[in-house]
C-alpha cells in the first residue's frame, strides 16, 4: 500500500467515511443502538452526533427487527439509511427484513423501488466473546440475490469501500471485523473510492494463490512472509467484496500459480471458501497442479475458553504447515 | 382505553363516490375469484371481500405522495390508493403491464407512482417498513403521511411491537390501520391473545388508539380523517382498529368454514359495507338511477381490466435476471 495519507485506525477510517458522506449527501440517516452521543460501542460513530445531530443519528432501543425494517422502509421511500446492528450476530434478529424485504424489493417491484440501505455489523472472534457475539456468517448474505456484501480488511479499504457502498442504489451488507477496529493503516484525507467488485492483490507470487477475507488477510500475509523464507512464493489476494466478486483477478492468479488455498474464518461446509474452490474447478481446471484446499474455522460454535477458540480458528502456523504439505504433493497429471 | 369516534355526516356526493369505489373493490375480487377458479391465474390469492369500507374510508383522504404499505390481502388497498384495476389484474396474471411487470404477483405488487408501496407476503413485515416511510416523510417536511394496513394476526408479532413503539416515540406521521377480521388464517383472535381490543394496545406505546365499525365506510372515514389530520400536523401516529370480516376463506381454496360457523358469516354479511352504503344513499333521497349508473360504470371498469390484462404480453424469458440489484 503506497497510498499517501495519515496513519489512523480501522474504526476511525469508518468514522471519516461517514463524516464525509453525510456531509456530501444530506439525506443519509444513521439508525442503531448507542450510535448517537455515545459514539458507538466500537467507537465506530465517534463525533458524528455532534456534527449531524439527533435527526440524522437516531439512537434506538434494543429492537433490531424494528430498526432494520424502519431503515429499509425509509430507504424505499427515498431516504438513504444506515442501520447499525453493532454485532453482526444481532442482524439475525432482523434477517427477515434484510433478506425478504431489502434484498427482494428491486426485483419484486420491477426495478421501480430501490432500497439504498447499508446494513452494518461487526463480525468475528475477539477477546473470547463466546458463541453469541462471534459469528462470521457473511456467506448467508452472499447466498441471497439482491444483496451486496463487503468485507474490508484494513483502514484504507474500509474508507474507500464505505464511501462506494453509500453510493450504491440498493442494499449493502457492510461487515467489519471486531478485532480490526484498533488496527492502523495509511488512509488518505478527503474523497476516494474503492469500487465494489475489485479484488486487491496484496502480494504477488508464483507458487500458489492464497485468498483470504477480513481478518484472515493479515494471517495470510504473515504466512506468506514465512513461506517466502522457506522458498515458497505465495500470491495473496483479498477479494474485498464477495458480492460482487472479482472473478477475473482471482482466476487469473489461480491459472498463473496452479495452486489455491482459501483462508476463511467461517466453517467450511456450504461456505464462501467452498465457492472459491468451485470457481477454481469451473474456470481453472486444466491449470490446477493439485487439489484446491481451504483452511477454515472448525465447525463448532465459538468456544469461550481461549485454548479452545485458538484451536477453532485458523492460525499462521496452521496455514504455513498446510501449505508445505500441499507443496509436497506430486503435480497432478492433466 | 381507546377513544370513541363520533361518526360525522358526509355529503351524498361523497357517499356515492365511496359506494362506487367499494363496489369496484368487491367486483374486482369476485372477478379474480372466478378467474382463479377457472385456472386462469397462477400463484395464490387472498381476497378482500367484505373489508372494502376500510381501504376506501382511509385512502380517500390520501394524496398521491402519501404512501400506503399493505398486506397479503392487498388488492383492495392498491385499488383504493388509485392503482388502475387493469394494472392490478395484469400483475395477478403475471403480465408485463402489471404493476411489477409480472415479477411480483398478488403478494408482491408495487406501484410507487401511485404511492402504493406494496402488498407483502410476510405478516407484520410492512409495519416497520411503513414506519420507516413515515420517518422519511417526517424528515422531508412536506406534510406527507404513511398508512400501514395489517390484520389483527400481525399484532401479536414482534414486528408490530417494535415498529409502533418507534413510530410513537419519534412522533412519526404514520396511521396504523388494523383490519381486525377476527381470524389469522384459521386462528381466532380470542384464542391467540388475552386482550382482544387492538385499539387498547395503543396506550402501551403512549399513542392514540381508536376502534371503529369497519363495515361502515362513514365511520372509517371519520376516524381516518382525524388521524391523518393529526399526522400531517406533526402530532404523531394513531392506531385505528377497524372491526371487519372476510366473507371468503383465508386464501382461494380455503372454504373458511372449518373454523367459523355459517351463522357467523351470515351475521357479518347482514352488515355488508356496500349494501349499507347503498341503503343509506337511497334513504337520503338519491335517485336510484344514479346508483345504477355507478353500478354500470364499475361493471365496465372490471370488464375493461380483464380485457387489458388478458391481452397483455407475458414477460420474455430472457428478462429473468433483470432488476436483481
Amino acid at each position: 500500500m503506497a497510498e499517501q495519507g495519515r496513519v489512523i485506525t480501522y474504526a476511525d477510517a469508518g468514522v471519516e467515511a461517514l463524516y464525509e458522506e453525510m456531509g456530501r449527501d444530506k439525506s443519509i440517516v444513521y439508525i442503531g443502538q448507542g450510535i448517537g452521543p455515545r459514539g458507538g460501542n466500537f467507537r465506530q460513530t465517534r463525533g458524528l452526533w455532534k456534527e449531524y445531530g439527533d435527526d440524522r443519528l437516531r439512537d434506538t432501543g434494543i429492537c433490531e427487527l424494528g430498526a432494520t425494517g424502519v431503515a429499509i422502509g425509509a430507504a424505499m421511500a427515498g431516504t438513504r439509511t444506515i442501520v447499525d446492528e453493532v454485532f453482526l450476530d444481532f442482524a439475525l434478529e432482523a434477517i427477515t427484513q434484510i433478506v425478504q424485504q431489502a434484498a427482494n424489493i428491486s426485483y419484486m417491484s420491477n426495478g421501480k423501488i430501490k432500497a439504498p440501505v447499508l446494513v452494518r455489523g461487526a463480525m468475528g472472534a475477539v477477546r473470547n466473546a463466546g458463541a453469541h457475539h462471534s459469528h462470521t456468517f457473511y456467506n448467508w448474505f452472499a447466498n441471497t440475490p439482491g444483496l451486496k456484501v463487503v468485507l474490508p480488511s484494513n483502514p484504507y479499504d474500509l474508507k474507500g469501500l464505505f464511501k462506494s457502498s453509500l453510493r450504491e442504489p440498493g442494499p449493502v451488507v457492510f461487515i467489519e471485523h471486531k478485532s480490526l477496529y484498533n488496527t492502523k493503516g495509511v488512509v488518505p484525507e478527503g474523497d476516494y473510492l474503492v469500487p465494489l467488485g475489485d479484488a486487491r492483490i496484496i502480494r504477488e507470487g508464483k507458487d500458489l494463490t492464497i485468498i483470504a477475507m477480513s481478518r484472515m488477510v493479515d494471517l495470510a500475509t504473515k504466512a506468506a512472509a514465512v513461506l517466502e523464507k522457506d522458498g515458497v512464493s505465495a500470491e495473496v489476494i483479498d477479494p474485498r467484496t464477495i458480492v460482487p466478486l472479482d472473478r477475473k483477478k482471482i482466476t487469473d492468479s489461480i491459472k498463473k500459480t496452479g495452486r489455491l488455498v482459501v483462508i476463511d474464518e467461517s466453517p467450511s461446509y456450504c461456505s464462501f471458501a467452498g465457492e472459491l474452490l468451485a470457481i477454481a474447478v469451473e474456470d481453472c481446471f486444466d491449470e490446477l497442479k493439485t487439489t484446491p484446499q481451504r483452511i477454515c474455522s472448525l465447525p463448532v460454535p465459538n468456544p469461550f475458553s481461549p485454548v479452545l477458540e485458538n484451536q477453532m480458528i485458523p492460525t499462521v502456523d496452521r496455514i504455513v504447515s498446510e501449505v508445505h504439505e500441499m507443496m509436497k504433493k506430486p503435480r497432478r497429471r492433466s | 382505553m381507546s377513544e370513541q369516534v363520533v361518526v360525522e355526516q358526509i355529503s351524498q356526493e361523497l357517499l356515492l363516490s365511496y359506494y362506487k369505489k367499494m363496489l369496484e373493490l368487491r367486483d374486482f375480487e369476485l372477478k379474480v375469484q372466478e378467474l382463479y377458479r377457472n385456472g386462469m391465474l397462477p400463484g395464490f390469492v387472498h381476497l378482500y371481500v367484505g373489508e372494502e369500507a376500510v381501504a376506501v374510508g382511509v385512502c380517500s383522504h390520501l394524496e398521491t405522495p402519501d404512501l400506503v404499505f399493505s398486506t397479503h390481502r392487498g388488492h383492495g388497498h392498491a385499488l383504493a390508493k388509485g392503482v388502475p384495476a387493469g394494472v392490478v389484474l395484469a400483475e395477478l396474471w403475471g403480465k408485463t403491464t402489471g404493476s411489477s411487470g409480472g415479477r411480483g404477483g398478488s403478494m408482491h405488487m408495487y406501484a410507487p407512482e401511485y404511492g402504493f408501496m406494496g402488498t407483502n407476503g410476510i405478516v407484520g413485515a410492512p409495519i416497520p417498513l411503513a414506519t420507516g416511510g413515515a420517518l422519511s416523510a417526517k424528515l422531508r417536511k412536506k406534510g406527507h403521511v404513511v398508512v400501514c394496513f395489517f390484520g389483527e394476526g400481525a399484532v401479536n408479532s414482534g414486528s408490530f411491537h417494535e415498529a409502533v413503539n418507534m413510530g410513537a416515540v419519534w412522533d412519526l406521521p404514520c396511521i396504523y390501520v388494523c383490519e381486525n377480521n377476527l381470524y389469522a388464517t384459521e386462528m381466532a383472535f380470542k384464542r391467540a391473545t388475552k386482550n382482544t381490543s387492538v385499539a387498547s394496545r395503543a396506550a402501551a406505546y403512549g399513542m392514540r388508539g381508536v376502534a371503529v365499525d369497519g363495515q361502515d365506510v362513514v365511520a372509517v372515514h371519520t376516524a381516518a380523517e382525524e388521524a391523518i389530520r393529526l399526522a400531517r400536523n406533526g402530532e404523531g401516529p394513531t392506531l385505528i382498529e377497524c372491526k371487519t370480516y372476510r366473507y371468503v376463506g383465508h386464501h382461494e381454496g380455503d372454504p373458511g368454514t372449518d373454523y367459523r360457523t355459517r351463522d357467523e358469516v351470515q351475521q357479518w354479511k347482514a352488515q355488508d359495507p356496500v349494501k349499507l352504503a347503498r341503503k343509506r344513499l337511497l334513504e337520503s333521497g338519491l335517485d336510484e338511477n344514479k346508483i345504477k349508473a355507478a353500478d354500470a360504470e364499475v361493471e365496465k371498469t372490471i370488464n375493461d381490466a380483464v380485457e387489458f390484462a388478458q391481452n397483455s404480453p407475458e414477460p420474455s424469458a430472457d428478462s429473468v435476471t433483470d432488476f436483481v440489484y
